[in-house]
Protein backbone atom coordinates (compact mmCIF):
# COMPACT_ATOMS: atom_id res chain seq x y z
CA UNK A 1 0.00 0.00 0.00
CA UNK A 2 1.49 3.15 -1.19
CA UNK A 3 1.67 6.52 1.06
CA UNK A 4 -0.58 8.18 -0.47
CA UNK A 5 -3.37 5.63 -0.13
CA UNK A 6 -3.02 5.66 3.49
CA UNK A 7 -3.04 9.54 3.90
CA UNK A 8 -6.77 9.79 1.87
CA UNK A 9 -7.93 6.91 3.66
CA UNK A 10 -6.80 8.73 6.92
CA UNK A 11 -8.35 11.82 5.80
CA UNK A 12 -11.63 9.76 4.66
CA UNK A 13 -12.17 8.21 8.13
CA UNK A 14 -11.32 11.78 10.16
CA UNK A 15 -13.81 13.24 7.25
CA UNK A 16 -16.71 10.75 8.08
CA UNK A 17 -16.04 10.85 11.53
CA UNK A 18 -17.19 14.87 11.61
CA UNK A 19 -19.96 14.22 9.21
CA UNK A 20 -20.79 12.01 11.91
CA UNK A 21 -20.79 14.26 14.93
CA UNK A 22 -22.55 17.07 13.10
CA UNK A 23 -25.06 14.93 12.72
CA UNK A 24 -25.42 13.31 16.21
CA UNK A 25 -25.23 17.00 17.35
CA UNK A 26 -27.82 18.05 15.39
CA UNK A 27 -26.54 20.74 13.17
CA UNK A 28 -26.51 18.63 9.84
CA UNK A 29 -29.70 17.10 8.48
CA UNK A 30 -29.34 13.77 7.25
CA UNK A 31 -30.65 14.38 3.71
CA UNK A 32 -27.13 16.80 3.03
CA UNK A 33 -24.98 14.21 5.10
CA UNK A 34 -26.44 11.80 2.15
CA UNK A 35 -24.14 13.48 -0.62
CA UNK A 36 -21.11 13.76 1.79
CA UNK A 37 -20.64 10.16 2.88
CA UNK A 38 -21.77 9.12 -0.89
CA UNK A 39 -18.01 11.50 -1.65
CA UNK A 40 -16.35 9.83 0.88
CA UNK A 41 -17.33 6.40 -0.16
CA UNK A 42 -15.95 7.27 -3.50
CA UNK A 43 -12.80 8.77 -2.67
CA UNK A 44 -12.35 5.39 0.33
CA UNK A 45 -13.33 3.28 -2.71
CA UNK A 46 -10.72 4.75 -5.24
CA UNK A 47 -7.82 4.48 -2.38
CA UNK A 48 -8.59 1.40 -1.90
CA UNK A 49 -8.83 0.12 -5.65
CA UNK A 50 -5.97 1.56 -7.57
CA UNK A 51 -6.62 0.32 -10.76
CA UNK A 52 -10.31 1.38 -10.70
CA UNK A 53 -9.22 4.67 -12.04
CA UNK A 54 -7.36 3.47 -15.20
CA UNK A 55 -10.34 1.05 -15.77
CA UNK A 56 -13.14 3.66 -15.32
CA UNK A 57 -11.13 6.33 -17.96
CA UNK A 58 -11.08 3.59 -20.39
CA UNK A 59 -14.99 2.78 -20.02
CA UNK A 60 -15.53 6.88 -20.40
CA UNK A 61 -12.79 6.91 -23.43
CA UNK A 62 -10.86 9.25 -20.99
CA UNK A 63 -7.25 10.17 -22.34
CA UNK A 64 -5.76 11.06 -18.36
CA UNK A 65 -7.18 9.45 -15.72
CA UNK A 66 -6.55 12.66 -12.80
CA UNK A 67 -9.00 14.20 -16.23
CA UNK A 68 -11.68 12.12 -15.35
CA UNK A 69 -11.58 12.70 -11.38
CA UNK A 70 -11.94 16.44 -12.27
CA UNK A 71 -14.55 16.37 -14.43
CA UNK A 72 -17.03 14.23 -12.45
CA UNK A 73 -15.99 16.13 -8.95
CA UNK A 74 -16.67 19.36 -10.91
CA UNK A 75 -19.81 18.52 -12.01
CA UNK A 76 -20.91 16.97 -9.19
CA UNK A 77 -20.05 20.00 -6.89
CA UNK A 78 -21.87 22.38 -9.45
CA UNK A 79 -25.45 20.05 -9.15
CA UNK A 80 -24.61 19.95 -5.60
CA UNK A 81 -24.44 23.97 -5.12
CA UNK A 82 -27.66 24.20 -7.35
CA UNK A 83 -29.17 22.16 -5.03
CA UNK A 84 -28.10 24.35 -2.26
CA UNK A 85 -29.91 27.43 -3.96
CA UNK A 86 -32.76 25.84 -4.71
CA UNK A 87 -32.68 24.96 -0.45
CA UNK A 88 -31.49 28.53 0.28
CA UNK A 89 -34.62 30.07 -2.12
CA UNK A 90 -36.73 27.80 0.09
CA UNK A 91 -35.85 29.01 3.03
CA UNK A 92 -36.20 32.57 2.12
CA UNK A 93 -39.62 31.69 1.04
CA UNK A 94 -40.72 30.68 4.41
CA UNK A 95 -38.75 33.62 6.33
CA UNK A 96 -40.55 35.86 3.84
CA UNK A 97 -44.23 34.01 4.46
CA UNK A 98 -43.18 34.21 8.97
CA UNK A 99 -41.51 37.29 9.28
CA UNK A 100 -45.38 38.55 6.99
CA UNK A 101 -47.67 36.53 9.50
CA UNK A 102 -45.68 37.35 12.47
CA UNK A 103 -46.71 41.39 11.57
CA UNK A 104 -50.09 40.73 11.10
CA UNK A 105 -50.51 38.89 14.21
CA UNK A 106 -48.74 41.69 16.43
CA UNK A 107 -51.13 44.17 14.57
CA UNK A 108 -53.95 41.78 15.26
CA UNK A 109 -53.11 41.37 19.41
CA UNK A 110 -52.70 45.20 19.61
CA UNK A 111 -55.91 45.62 18.51
CA UNK A 112 -57.24 42.89 20.76
CA UNK A 113 -55.49 44.17 23.70
CA UNK A 114 -56.01 47.98 22.88
CA UNK A 115 -52.71 48.78 24.96
CA UNK A 116 -49.91 51.35 24.24
CA UNK A 117 -49.16 51.69 20.63
CA UNK A 118 -45.56 51.82 21.38
CA UNK A 119 -44.27 48.26 22.95
CA UNK B 1 -69.35 51.95 1.06
CA UNK B 2 -66.04 51.03 -0.13
CA UNK B 3 -63.38 50.23 2.36
CA UNK B 4 -59.67 51.44 0.84
CA UNK B 5 -56.60 50.73 2.35
CA UNK B 6 -53.21 52.63 1.36
CA UNK B 7 -49.97 50.86 1.75
CA UNK B 8 -46.96 52.62 2.97
CA UNK B 9 -43.74 50.55 2.76
CA UNK B 10 -41.08 52.16 3.93
CA UNK B 11 -37.19 51.50 4.64
CA UNK B 12 -36.23 54.08 6.82
CA UNK B 13 -38.46 56.88 5.67
CA UNK B 14 -38.70 58.48 9.34
CA UNK B 15 -38.49 61.94 7.91
CA UNK B 16 -41.04 62.25 5.19
CA UNK B 17 -43.33 59.59 6.65
CA UNK B 18 -45.05 62.27 9.16
CA UNK B 19 -45.50 64.46 5.85
CA UNK B 20 -47.83 61.96 4.20
CA UNK B 21 -49.51 60.85 6.62
CA UNK B 22 -50.74 64.26 7.38
CA UNK B 23 -51.60 64.62 4.05
CA UNK B 24 -53.35 61.34 3.76
CA UNK B 25 -55.04 62.04 7.01
CA UNK B 26 -56.69 64.89 5.77
CA UNK B 27 -57.35 64.09 2.61
CA UNK B 28 -61.02 64.18 1.87
CA UNK B 29 -62.00 61.54 -0.38
CA UNK B 30 -65.27 60.96 -2.25
CA UNK B 31 -68.05 60.53 0.21
CA UNK B 32 -68.73 56.51 -0.53
CA UNK B 33 -64.82 55.55 0.32
CA UNK B 34 -63.29 54.34 3.80
CA UNK B 35 -60.06 54.96 4.04
CA UNK B 36 -57.84 53.06 6.45
CA UNK B 37 -53.92 53.50 6.33
CA UNK B 38 -51.30 50.56 6.92
CA UNK B 39 -47.22 51.43 7.07
CA UNK B 40 -45.21 48.51 6.87
CA UNK B 41 -42.10 49.18 8.30
CA UNK B 42 -39.71 47.13 6.49
CA UNK B 43 -37.07 46.69 9.46
CA UNK B 44 -35.80 50.22 9.27
CA UNK B 45 -32.60 51.22 11.16
CA UNK B 46 -34.24 54.77 12.15
CA UNK B 47 -37.61 55.89 14.26
CA UNK B 48 -39.79 54.78 11.53
CA UNK B 49 -41.45 52.92 13.88
CA UNK B 50 -41.90 55.18 16.56
CA UNK B 51 -42.81 58.27 14.50
CA UNK B 52 -45.62 55.82 12.67
CA UNK B 53 -46.70 55.07 16.50
CA UNK B 54 -48.54 58.96 16.52
CA UNK B 55 -50.39 58.21 13.93
CA UNK B 56 -53.91 56.93 14.35
CA UNK B 57 -52.66 53.84 11.73
CA UNK B 58 -52.87 50.21 11.30
CA UNK B 59 -48.50 49.45 12.22
CA UNK B 60 -47.62 46.22 9.72
CA UNK B 61 -43.79 46.22 11.65
CA UNK B 62 -41.58 43.32 9.98
CA UNK B 63 -38.85 42.04 12.48
CA UNK B 64 -36.61 40.94 9.36
CA UNK B 65 -36.12 43.31 6.07
CA UNK B 66 -37.69 41.62 2.80
CA UNK B 67 -37.29 44.43 0.47
CA UNK B 68 -40.20 46.47 -1.12
CA UNK B 69 -42.17 43.19 -2.66
CA UNK B 70 -42.50 41.43 0.55
CA UNK B 71 -43.11 44.60 2.44
CA UNK B 72 -46.41 45.37 0.02
CA UNK B 73 -47.15 42.07 0.12
CA UNK B 74 -47.69 42.42 3.50
CA UNK B 75 -49.94 45.16 3.28
CA UNK B 76 -52.19 42.79 0.73
CA UNK B 77 -52.54 40.32 3.15
CA UNK B 78 -53.87 42.59 5.15
CA UNK B 79 -56.40 43.99 3.13
CA UNK B 80 -56.91 40.55 1.81
CA UNK B 81 -57.80 39.22 5.65
CA UNK B 82 -60.16 42.39 6.81
CA UNK B 83 -62.07 42.66 3.47
CA UNK B 84 -60.98 45.77 2.27
CA UNK B 85 -62.15 46.05 -1.62
CA UNK B 86 -59.67 48.52 -2.39
CA UNK B 87 -55.99 48.56 -1.61
CA UNK B 88 -53.38 51.37 -2.87
CA UNK B 89 -49.63 51.38 -2.60
CA UNK B 90 -48.23 55.12 -1.84
CA UNK B 91 -44.65 54.89 -1.24
CA UNK B 92 -43.24 55.90 2.15
CA UNK B 93 -40.70 58.84 0.44
CA UNK B 94 -42.89 61.62 -0.58
CA UNK B 95 -42.94 60.32 -4.31
CA UNK B 96 -46.63 59.88 -4.64
CA UNK B 97 -48.72 62.76 -3.27
CA UNK B 98 -51.72 61.84 -2.08
CA UNK B 99 -54.00 64.14 -3.46
CA UNK B 100 -53.83 62.15 -6.73
CA UNK B 101 -55.18 58.97 -5.25
CA UNK B 102 -58.36 60.84 -6.27
CA UNK B 103 -57.71 60.89 -9.40
CA UNK B 104 -56.91 56.72 -9.23
CA UNK B 105 -60.21 56.68 -7.59
CA UNK B 106 -62.41 58.34 -10.27
CA UNK B 107 -60.91 55.91 -12.58
CA UNK B 108 -61.81 53.43 -10.95
CA UNK B 109 -65.36 54.37 -10.43
CA UNK B 110 -65.79 54.92 -13.97
CA UNK B 111 -64.36 51.75 -15.63
CA UNK B 112 -64.12 49.06 -12.59
CA UNK B 113 -60.47 48.39 -13.75
CA UNK B 114 -58.59 45.74 -11.32
CA UNK B 115 -55.24 47.42 -11.53
CA UNK B 116 -55.36 51.09 -12.05
CA UNK B 117 -51.46 52.68 -12.08
CA UNK B 118 -50.84 56.37 -11.68
CA UNK B 119 -48.45 57.05 -14.09
CA UNK B 120 -45.80 59.73 -14.90
CA UNK B 121 -45.56 59.60 -18.51
CA UNK B 122 -49.21 60.37 -20.27
CA UNK B 123 -49.08 63.62 -19.03
CA UNK B 124 -46.80 66.78 -19.33
CA UNK B 125 -45.68 67.96 -15.73
CA UNK B 126 -44.79 66.86 -12.68
CA UNK B 127 -41.44 64.74 -11.94
CA UNK B 128 -39.05 63.97 -14.76
CA UNK B 129 -36.52 61.41 -14.36
CA UNK B 130 -33.21 60.74 -15.68
CA UNK B 131 -31.90 60.15 -19.27
CA UNK B 132 -30.67 56.49 -18.14
CA UNK B 133 -34.23 55.85 -16.05
CA UNK B 134 -36.08 57.27 -19.06
CA UNK B 135 -34.16 54.65 -21.34
CA UNK B 136 -34.86 51.63 -18.66
CA UNK B 137 -38.47 52.54 -18.72
CA UNK B 138 -38.77 52.83 -22.38
CA UNK B 139 -37.09 49.38 -22.30
CA UNK B 140 -39.89 48.38 -19.90
CA UNK B 141 -42.62 49.69 -21.58
CA UNK B 142 -41.60 47.71 -24.81
CA UNK B 143 -41.27 43.87 -22.72
CA UNK B 144 -43.96 44.48 -21.19
CA UNK B 145 -46.05 45.18 -24.79
CA UNK B 146 -44.41 41.74 -25.76
CA UNK B 147 -45.36 39.89 -22.82
CA UNK B 148 -48.48 41.32 -21.57
CA UNK B 149 -49.79 42.36 -25.42
CA UNK B 150 -50.74 45.95 -22.91
CA UNK B 151 -49.87 49.44 -23.29
CA UNK B 152 -48.40 50.18 -19.89
CA UNK B 153 -45.77 53.50 -20.09
CA UNK B 154 -44.68 53.07 -16.62
CA UNK B 155 -44.39 49.94 -15.73
CA UNK B 156 -41.97 50.99 -13.22
CA UNK B 157 -44.46 53.26 -10.85
CA UNK B 158 -45.36 51.79 -7.76
CA UNK B 159 -48.24 54.18 -7.46
CA UNK B 160 -51.07 51.22 -8.11
CA UNK B 161 -55.05 50.84 -7.24
CA UNK B 162 -55.89 47.33 -6.35
CA UNK B 163 -59.55 45.81 -6.56
CA UNK B 164 -60.41 42.49 -4.31
CA UNK B 165 -59.54 40.14 -7.54
CA UNK B 166 -55.64 42.01 -7.97
CA UNK B 167 -55.62 42.15 -4.15
CA UNK B 168 -56.54 38.56 -3.68
CA UNK B 169 -53.60 37.76 -6.41
CA UNK B 170 -51.19 39.90 -5.07
CA UNK B 171 -51.85 38.67 -1.79
CA UNK B 172 -51.12 34.88 -2.85
CA UNK B 173 -47.80 35.99 -5.29
CA UNK B 174 -45.93 38.84 -5.72
CA UNK B 175 -42.38 39.24 -6.66
CA UNK B 176 -40.31 39.78 -3.94
CA UNK B 177 -37.44 42.37 -4.95
CA UNK B 178 -38.20 45.44 -7.62
CA UNK B 179 -42.03 44.16 -8.18
CA UNK B 180 -43.53 46.83 -10.36
CA UNK B 181 -43.03 45.21 -13.98
CA UNK B 182 -42.90 41.30 -13.47
CA UNK B 183 -46.08 42.33 -11.03
CA UNK B 184 -47.82 43.26 -13.95
CA UNK B 185 -47.10 40.25 -16.54
CA UNK B 186 -48.27 38.41 -13.29
CA UNK B 187 -52.08 40.36 -13.31
CA UNK B 188 -52.27 40.36 -16.95
CA UNK B 189 -51.64 36.48 -17.49
CA UNK B 190 -54.44 35.91 -14.76
CA UNK B 191 -56.74 38.02 -16.42
CA UNK B 192 -56.87 41.45 -14.80
CA UNK B 193 -57.27 44.56 -16.12
CA UNK B 194 -54.72 46.64 -16.22
CA UNK B 195 -55.44 50.89 -16.94
CA UNK B 196 -53.01 53.85 -16.49
CA UNK B 197 -53.65 57.50 -15.35
CA UNK B 198 -51.65 60.31 -15.28
CA UNK B 199 -50.36 61.87 -11.96
CA UNK B 200 -48.53 64.11 -11.31
CA UNK B 201 -45.71 62.55 -9.38
CA UNK B 202 -42.72 64.84 -6.76
CA UNK B 203 -39.46 64.23 -5.87
CA UNK B 204 -38.53 62.50 -3.23
CA UNK B 205 -38.65 64.72 0.04
CA UNK B 206 -35.77 62.37 1.71
CA UNK B 207 -34.22 59.44 1.99
CA UNK B 208 -33.00 57.54 -1.03
CA UNK B 209 -34.02 55.39 -4.24
CA UNK B 210 -34.35 52.06 -3.52
CA UNK B 211 -32.47 51.88 -7.37
CA UNK B 212 -28.90 53.35 -7.27
CA UNK B 213 -27.01 54.00 -10.09
CA UNK B 214 -24.66 50.72 -9.92
CA UNK B 215 -27.62 48.96 -9.24
CA UNK B 216 -29.38 49.89 -12.19
CA UNK B 217 -28.16 47.55 -14.33
CA UNK B 218 -29.02 44.34 -12.33
CA UNK B 219 -32.68 46.24 -12.01
CA UNK B 220 -33.17 45.83 -15.86
CA UNK B 221 -31.59 42.39 -15.63
CA UNK B 222 -33.19 40.96 -12.82
CA UNK B 223 -36.46 42.17 -13.50
CA UNK B 224 -36.64 40.84 -17.36
CA UNK B 225 -35.38 37.80 -16.11
CA UNK B 226 -38.61 37.55 -13.55
CA UNK B 227 -41.10 38.83 -16.16
CA UNK B 228 -39.84 36.01 -18.27
CA UNK B 229 -40.20 33.73 -16.34
CA UNK B 230 -43.06 34.84 -14.94
CA UNK B 231 -44.37 34.81 -18.32
CA UNK B 232 -43.61 30.89 -18.89
CA UNK B 233 -44.63 29.44 -15.41
CA UNK B 234 -47.77 27.45 -15.38
CA UNK B 235 -51.01 29.00 -13.79
CA UNK B 236 -50.96 27.11 -10.20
Amino acid sequence: MSRIQVITIIINCVFIGYIARLITKGKLREEYAIVWCLCTFVLVLFSFWTKGLNLMSKVFGVFDPPNLIFTAFIFLILIYLLHLSVVSSKSQHSITRLTQEIALLKEKMKKADGTDQND
Amino acid sequence: MTKILIIIPCYNEGNSLPLILEQLLHLKLPAHFKMEIAVVNDCSKDDTKWVAGLYPIVLLDLLVNLGIGGAVQTGFLYARENGFDLACQIDGDGQHPPWELIKLLEFYDQTKTNIVIGSRFLDEGGFKSSFARRLGIRYFHWLNKLLTGGNIYDSTSGFRLFDKAGVALAAEKYPDEFPEPASLVLFSKYGLSIKEVPVVMSERIAGISSIRNFKSVYYCIKVTISMLFIFIRKKA
